[in-house]
């Protein structure tokens, strides 16, 4: 009888009636040819593998995450509440302890929502992983949580959601940004001034190949997993660094990601992009469940594979190998520079962006401040104003924010209502509240 | 009039009906090395004097295909696989004769790697010199483009006597269980052809010329002819039998929780709509996982005679049967005998049951009669438990749209029907506890018989559009033909329809009794870049499980309560 090594729960929600457009890459068939693959496998007859259903994210799932402007039900469609829906199903199966990992094969993905949503950027609207953990979190009081984001493109959004926090490690692992979409996720983008090192971003040459992804996971990424010690480890699983795939430059295989998976020990999987629908994401797929079950990957081959065709140069493996020593230094010198960034004695960090919402052609401009503080992550006050309509302001108090973290948060939201916003938000996480004035 | 056959390992059981229900039955010993004669001897008693051209139909079902596997007493078979990329098909090994070949299909059926001739030659000698001499051959894939196994059958057929093709036996995806359902074809065709000629040769002897179907798992019947073409949909048709006897006594307008209260076990079934729910891939039997449909039904280990004994001060009751009821000078006290105590069935010596039910009351420091009550009670808050959890899990099913998610059908079941031997006992103290009315299915002895003797053929195909490639392939059947671009939804839907029809007719279907249903309907865009290329359409139809008709209520009234 085959049996799983490892007890492992799906969720696969190919949202077979939902596109962003016709021809869009994230349609209606994108899993189409996946299922087709893990239902002849038959992998669901596997003991040890159990499918789950997945649930509905609530809106107070989404509003513990973001700040919708205008509310939650314009940023969502159905599937998108089914699709982080499905994330909380697999994240509370394993904490619950029915299983000891698990897969979200969910569309649409997450990883480009950040903390303000105004539209949808990169084909996400919401982020399904950060709606799941902060869940969990709430549900279960858990506290330090890891995200390791193997899809290809930067996840600026997980990033930006998680960029003051201390207690979450987000490691995202994609092609350099720029060579792509989105153009970011660079060495020195290493957190907020209460978090800093917690955010590592490893920006790889176009053309890796199995060998040098994996010899970063191996040498770079799992020390510091290691270190950090996580009570969930959280994987953001695209499937775009595939060598066939449409959009990026890598040259990942499917055995790779099943390597990828096996040394990473993620509790909890969550699909991101991977637009190469019938020569990739059937494979990988595979390979990830398999993997994630501890079975045996071996004949998970594409067929359209040629090793010879997507060899790594040295060129690529020399710089992979650098890549990694910068990344393991900065990690080692994280404490000396937070000291040296808090030693002006400066009390509020303040930093402008534009964020642009490509998927829905909307452009925004953020004044972000952020109370520097030794205890917590901090107090966030974010004034935003998209190009249509009014500004708005967004205050964050983190869940385990400090007694002064707290009343400045409480004030600038007292202020805000005062003051010249269209909308005034407050994310009260210590209280589990969500605001709106 | 209909004969009802049913062909057990102990005993032949025969029914005559008519439109009101049973006239006649019998019960021969059955003897597995003459099947002729009992068969003929269990006809005898029923047609004695009667018209054997006033029989218009004839239906068989039989245990003997199950007795087989169960029992591991089956011929060996040859398997011959190709496989493809993905898992190692040597875990999905079906008994020692099995092979990987080379050769594999994609997804879309394309082939990705030729077969090798000459390998499959040599290994039909092998398997012809080893005395194999009926073998399945299964490609991974293959209901979407059935090529490799057409053409591996073809180099293999004069070297066997009969081959069994996956693609044959469902349109479903499920490589091992396609792998081990064309296994079990070859492993009982040897048993099934026994019956088959036994069968055929009883009736032309008595003169009987009326059209003979053979019992379905998924409570549905095939005609003699095509069973032998797939043995194994003959596998665990039983329980289906007793289910679809409950159907009469079922409205339409609602769902129905169906109870068949046996010996060791209850079998829990669901009516939506007084249409059975099938289960979504096949049943399992042995350690075998198929692809043969059936009704979805859940076993429990409670049942009239089950063991009931008390454990750590705690009353248990099966799964495990010790012997008939201690009334009947069994070993071992059981809920029968709690009736029998309780004054509420009499069977066998009530001294000895009252005594069973008293030493279990010493031990949990009972009276006879609480200790009899808490027996009854138990069973069946356990059996309601387990239907508990059988809505809980079907409502539980995944889907896969935003449509089936926020739309989702959940089954609210109006009422329980109980059948099976100690059904009467049984229902009363179900409908104390149950919240839902329970009431006794007429007839409640013999449903099985009914339930066989009423079924309407069952069948399914499925169809898979490629516009891009131009190409429509047809599951259950070989059939593949072109099509152009501008093949639609509605062309795919026609011809699905049109194959059915013609499937269902070569099943012994009736022509103007087709419940058709559209199980799958789902049509994708092919891009390639940026631009539309083709359409991906799969279409599922069936023929639902039903009563025949004239023999089905005509009205949403049942025979039994009112509803
Ligand atoms: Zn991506
Ligand atoms: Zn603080």
């Amino acid at each position: 009888m085959l049996k799983a090594s490892h007890k492992t729960g799906l969720v696969f929600f190919p949202a077979f009636d939902w596109a962003i457009g016709p021809t869009h890459p994230e349609r209606e068939e994108r899993l189409l040819y996946t299922r087709d693959q893990v239902f002849e496998e038959g992998i669901l007859d596997v003991e040890g593998i159990r499918e789950y259903r997945p649930e509905l994210a609530s809106v107070e799932d989404v509003q513990r995450v973001h700040f919708c402007v205008p509310d939650v039900d314009s940023a969502m469609t159905e599937s998108h509440y089914i699709s982080a829906g499905g994330a909380m199903t697999i994240g509370r199966a394993v904490l619950d302890g029915e299983i000891e990992r698990g897969f979200a094969l969910v569309r649409p993905p997450g990883h480009h929502a950040m903390r303000m949503v105004h539209g949808g950027r990169g084909f996400c609207n919401v982020n399904n992983e950060a709606i799941m953990i902060e869940a969990l979190r709430r549900r279960y009081g858990i506290r330090r949580v890891a995200i390791v984001d193997t899809d290809c493109h930067h996840g600026d959004g997980t990033q930006d959601i998680y960029w003051h926090d201390p207690d979450t490690l987000f490691i995202s692992i994609h092609q350099d940004g720029r060579t792509l979409y989105p153009g970011s996720g660079f060495p020195e983008e290493q957190g907020g001034p209460n978090a800093l090192g917690t955010t590592i971003n490893i920006p790889l040459p176009p053309n890796t190949s199995d060998a040098g992804y994996l010899e970063i996971v191996r040498d770079t990424v799992l020390p510091i997993l290691e270190e950090f010690e996580p009570e969930l480890i959280v994987n953001s699983a695209g499937q775009d660094n595939h060598f066939s795939d449409p959009l990026t430059n890598m040259n990942f295989t499917a055995r790779g990601y099943a390597e990828l998976t096996t040394l990473l020990k993620p509790h909890i999987a969550v699909l991101e992009g991977g637009y190469s629908i019938e020569g990739a994401l059937p494979y990988v797929n595979m390979g990830i469940i398999l993997a994630m079950a501890g079975l045996d990957y071996g004949q998970v081959i594409e067929p359209d594979l040629c090793p010879e065709s997507i060899a790594q140069s040295p060129e690529v493996g020399d710089y992979v190998r650098r890549l990694g020593e910068l990344t393991r230094r900065n990690w080692r010198e994280r404490h000396d520079r937070m000291a040296a960034l808090r030693a002006n004695g400066q009390r509020l960090q303040r930093r402008s962006r534009r964020i642009h919402y490509d998927t829905s052609g909307i452009s925004e401009r953020q004044e972000e401040t952020v109370r520097l503080c030794e205890r917590c992550g901090g107090a966030l006050r974010i004034e935003s104003t998209a190009d249509q309509g009014w500004p708005v302001l967004a205050v964050h108090i983190p869940p385990h924010a400090c007694e002064d973290c707290r009343r400045t948060g409480r004030d600038w939201f007292e202020e805000g209502k005062r003051g010249r916003f269209g909308r005034v938000f407050l994310q009260d996480r210590p209280e589990d509240r969500f605001e709106i004035a | 009039m209909i004969i009802g056959l049913d062909v057990g390992g102990t005993h032949t059981d025969v029914v005559l009906l008519d439109p009101s229900g049973p006239v006649e039955r019998t019960k021969v010993p059955t003897d597995e090395t003459d099947l002729f004669r009992s068969i003929l001897s269990g006809l005898d008693r029923i047609l004695d004097g009667r018209d054997p051209g006033g029989i218009e139909r004839i239906v068989l079902s039989t245990t003997l295909t199950t007795n087989a596997i169960v029992r591991d007493r089956v011929e060996p078979a040859g398997v011959l696989v190709c496989a493809g990329p993905g898992m190692d098909p040597e875990l999905f090994r079906a008994g020692p004769h099995y092979h990987r070949v080379s050769g594999a299909m994609d997804h879309r059926g394309r082939e990705i790697q030729p077969l090798d001739q000459d390998q499959i030659r040599t290994l039909a000698v092998r398997l012809g010199e080893q005395g194999i001499r009926h073998v399945a051959v299964v490609g991974k894939f293959s209901s979407r483009n059935p090529a490799h196994e057409t053409r591996i059958a073809e180099l293999i057929a004069p070297y066997v006597e009969r081959v069994f093709m996956g693609h044959r036996t469902s349109g479903n995806l499920n490589f091992p269980r396609r792998i081990a359902t064309a296994f079990l074809d070859a492993s009982v065709y040897p048993i099934h052809r026994a019956f088959f000629e036994a069968v055929g040769a009883a009736l032309r002897e008595k003169g009987l010329t009326a059209p003979v179907h053979v019992m379905k798992a998924d409570g549905g019947t095939m005609s003699l002819e095509a069973s032998i073409e797939s043995p194994g949909q003959t596998l665990l048709s039983g329980p289906a039998a007793s289910i679809m006897g409950a159907l009469p006594a079922a409205c339409t307008d609602e769902d129905v929780v169906v109870l068949d209260i046996g010996g060791t076990t209850t079998d829990i079934a669901v009516l939506v709509g007084g249409v059975p729910l099938l289960q979504p891939l096949g049943i399992e039997i042995g350690p075998f996982k198929t692809l043969i449909r059936s009704l979805e039904t859940r076993s429990i280990g409670i049942g009239g005679d089950s063991h009931v004994r008390v454990r750590e001060g705690r009353l248990e009751i099966g799964p495990d049967r010790g012997g008939p009821p201690r009334a009947l000078g069994g070993p071992e006290v059981t809920p029968t005998d709690a009736f029998v105590a309780l004054g509420e069935l009499e069977s066998g010596d009530p001294a000895l049951a009252r005594a069973g039910i008293a030493e279990i009351g010493a031990a949990l420091g009972l009276d006879e009669r609480s200790a009899a009550q808490s027996i009854v009670e138990i069973a069946c808050e356990r059996i309601l438990a387990a239907v508990d959890r059988m809505l809980a899990r079907i409502d539980g099913q995944p889907v896969y749209t935003v449509h089936e998610m926020l739309e989702g059908y959940r089954v609210r079941p109006a009422r329980i029907l109980v059948l099976g031997g100690p059904a009467e006992r049984f229902a009363p103290h179900l409908a104390a506890q149950a919240r839902l009315p329970v009431s006794l299915v007429p007839d409640w002895g013999v449903a099985n018989a009914i339930g066989a003797a009423m079924a309407r053929t069952t069948c399914e195909v499925g169809l898979v559009a490629d516009t891009e490639r131009g190409l429509v392939s047809l599951s259950n059947g070989d059939a593949q033909w072109r099509c152009d671009r501008r093949y639609t939804r509605e062309d795919a839907l026609r011809q699905a329809g049109e194959a059915l029809r013609a499937l269902a007719l070569a099943s012994g279907a009736d022509a103007e009794d087709m419940d058709m249903e559209v199980t799958e309907d789902l049509q994708f865009n092919i891009v390639n870049g940026f631009s539309t290329t083709g359409r991906n359409i799969r279409i599922g139809l069936q023929i639902k499980p039903g009563l025949i008709r004239g023999y089905r209520p005509s009205t949403s009234t049942p025979r039994s309560d009112p509803c």
